[in-house]
């Protein structure tokens, strides 16, 4: 059989060729992030990539640096203890919006709130992939999904404005039809310093746009061409994406707000003095 | 009496829950579980069945909304699988100290790290002790005739007790099988409407759930295992009632070919009835050799299974979880519990296997009959083994 020839070290080889369905953005996310990483210039074994479950949780088994695949639910507890004791590198949670805002949703409120220093990329595609398409908070209104066959009549989450009412200080929605712009705006989270929370929008053919319909996914690549509009540095006020209403894109915020491990670090300073010893972390 | 119909075993599940008329389902999907939810969600979408259907974020979730709707005095009904058992594990303890009737089925599967979809027994053995009654199926038919048996049992006032179904994942839980399926109006002769003893009702409010000082926590204690212990005479007679009108006759503890069996394997869930063709074969090489299972777990049905076991010499275990660097697995460790001290003890002879989905072969069933054997002609009882390791137990060969 022929090896597909991968685009960068920072993929492994030897687990190709992937689970991800024909169509999946799940893939095209990750080739951003890879190259993103290599502009970043952030070595190899400086970069670690914790993961929950789900199709998009498979990436910390592609990628070829440490990385973590968790439990679902749970990758931003691993990582807020991975990215404290390593407070030299770079912690990258790659999970889907069912791990990161269902199962999860607690922990995504308190590890933005504590603006603990890492990246989230979020995939959301709108449904919980691996488990066969059930509803999501983030499966638009009257949207289809297994437990929802008439219609999602839920509220859904926008997340960019959760992640900023929350405390995030880098919060970003891309596509994964905007692989420029996606590489770009990962390439800043990198180098930002605090919680950074990048949602990519990405197709599920298999689930999700079968059973709405949606047809082939180059139709929802489309869609996002033509629906998008990006709106940089603006916040996050009237991103929601409801249905018919423009798609909202954007790096929408970028500020500067002390990380958790600094807030730790002054207020014992301040109480202890020159007792305190900063942790440095483990080598 | 209905035709069999060709269905995956979990949208049996899911059938003969709606059959139930539960009220409330509250679920949150897990592999190899998803099936029977989902199909509940479907039934209740095209009102099919006229209950709640609760698509939660979590299985913490799940498990505090069914708390929630069986206090309210609804008939409540979930499933679950692995993680997400292990997610619920601090509710399992409320629903069963509340005296909550859940009926909950658990499509067995393997514990991470590492990840694992496969099925064994880890999920459920590891919640043995949460104080809900335990049962497990063999196969599709006797799953699906379960759920009623269990909301009977669940639901009898002097039960009053969350029940899990546990039946094996995959190897049941997506096989296709013939079944033969209850109607609503079989099962509603069956099983009357649900009367809750007592709800949350703003007419006559209560608390539940309180804080238990230690004045009185040993008491709630106590009254608990008596719920749990003095189980056993509801479920018989609904297992009794249940023969009785349909003709499937269900009972704590089942054998096959036991009674003149100097060696007894003892084993739980579908492995039995693979092993039930391995035994028809060693029969006709003229080994006395037998399979008694576990149907009823919690509570333990002492009686039933010292009968079954009586006249074997050697019982060979096969568990499908195990307590590391502790006495080996839950099933042998209850076996040799029940034995100790009894005259004329059977020996106990015990492997762990099939673990994440390995399969249990007839290479797994002649290992452990091999064990037997030997101790049967006279040897020393092996200490516990997990067998089926590539390089053997502790890399021995
Ligand atoms: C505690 C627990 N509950 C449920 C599951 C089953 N499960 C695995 S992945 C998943 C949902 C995945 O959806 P999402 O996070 O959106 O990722 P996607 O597959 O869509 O990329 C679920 C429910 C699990 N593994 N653990
Ligand atoms: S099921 Fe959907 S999310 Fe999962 S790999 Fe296939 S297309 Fe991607």
């Amino acid at each position: 059989m022929n090896q597909p020839v991968l685009l960068s070290p920072l993929l492994r080889q030897e687990r190709m060729p992937h689970i991800w369905c024909p169509g999946c953005g799940v893939g095209v996310s990750l080739n951003c992030f890879v190259r993103a990483v290599e502009k970043s210039g952030i070595p190899q074994d400086r970069i670690h990539v914790v993961s929950g479950i789900g199709c998009t949780g498979r990436v910390a088994g592609y990628v070829n640096v440490d990385s973590f695949h968790t439990t679902h639910g749970r990758a931003l507890c691993f990582a807020t203890g991975l990215a404290l004791s390593r407070p030299d590198s770079r912690v990258v949670v790659y999970s889907g919006d069912g791990d990161l805002t269902a199962i999860g949703g607690n922990h995504l409120i308190h590890t933005a709130r504590r603006n603990v220093d890492m990246v989230v990329i979020c995939v959301n595609n709108f449904t919980y992939g691996m488990t066969g398409g059930q509803v999501t908070p983030t499966t638009p209104e009257n949207m289809k999904a297994s437990t929802t066959p008439y219609g999602n009549f839920e509220y859904t989450f926008n997340l960019p404005a959760l992640m900023e009412a929350c405390g995030a200080t880098f919060v970003s929605r891309w596509t994964v039809f905007h692989v420029r712009q996606l590489i770009r705006s990962l390439e800043k989270a990198l180098k930002h310093r605090g919680f950074s929370f990048i949602e990519v929008l990405s197709p599920c053919p298999t689930l999700y746009m079968r059973r709405n319909r949606l047809g082939n996914p180059l139709n929802m690549m489309e869609q996002f061409k033509e629906r998008s509009v990006i709106r940089n540095g603006e916040g996050t006020a009237g991103t929601s994406l409801e249905e018919g209403a423009d798609l909202i894109v954007g790096d929408f915020i970028e500020v500067r707000r002390a990380t958790f491990k600094e807030c730790y670090e002054r207020r014992m300073t301040e109480v202890l003095g020159e007792r305190f010893v900063p942790y440095e972390g483990v080598r | 009496m209905a035709e069999r119909k060709g269905i995956e075993v979990s949208l049996a599940i899911a059938e003969s829950a709606s059959a139930c008329n539960v009220d409330c389902i509250a679920a949150y999907p897990i592999t190899p579980q998803t099936h029977i939810v989902e199909h509940l969600s479907e039934l209740v979408a095209d009102g099919e069945l006229d209950a709640e259907f609760i698509p939660v974020e979590s299985e913490h979730a799940a498990m505090s909304a069914c708390c929630g709707t069986a206090a309210a005095g609804a008939r409540t009904f979930t499933a679950t699988s692995s993680q997400g058992l292990a997610l619920m594990h601090e509710i399992l303890f409320i629903a069963a100290n509340l005296r909550l009737p859940i009926v909950m089925t658990v499509a067995n599967r393997a514990l991470s790290a590492p990840i694992n979809i496969w099925n064994d027994h880890s999920d459920v053995m590891t919640e043995r002790d949460v104080g809900w009654l335990q049962i497990f199926a063999e196969n599709g038919q006797e799953a699906a005739d379960l759920v009623p048996i269990c909301h009977k049992i669940a639901e009898d006032k002097r039960v009053l007790l969350p029940i899990m179904l546990n039946f094996d994942g995959f190897i049941l839980s997506h096989v296709v099988e013939p079944i033969e399926m209850l109607s609503r109006d079989e099962v509603a002769n069956y099983l009357p409407p649900y009367e809750p003893q007592q709800r949350l009702d703003i007419d006559h409010p209560i608390t539940m759930g309180p804080v238990g000082m230690p004045e009185v926590y040993t008491e709630a204690k106590m009254a608990h295992e008596h719920a749990v212990r003095s189980a056993y005479g509801p479920i018989c007679e609904h297992l009794d009632g249940f023969a009785k009108m349909f003709g499937r006759a269900y009972h704590p503890v089942e054998s096959y070919k036991a009674e003149d069996a100097e060696i007894l394997f003892v084993m739980m869930g579908s492995a039995s009835e693979t092993a039930m063709s391995w035994v028809d074969e060693v029969r006709a090489a003229g080994k006395k050799v037998g399979i008694v299972r576990f149907r009823l777990w919690r509570p333990l049905p002492v009686a039933d299974f010292k009968k079954a076991i009586a006249g074997a010499k050697v019982l060979g275990i096969i568990d499908r979880h195990f307590s590391p660097g502790g006495p080996g697995g839950p099933v042998a460790q209850e076996v040799k519990y029940m034995m100790y001290g009894e005259k004329n003890a059977p020996k106990v002879v015990e492997v762990v296997a099939g673990l994440g989905g390995r399969d249990l072969d007839d290479d797994a069933f002649n290992n452990l009959f091999d064990k037997c054997s030997k101790v049967l002609g006279g040897g020393d009882v092996p200490p516990f083994e997990l067998i089926q390791v590539r390089g053997g137990h502790y890399g021995k060969a």
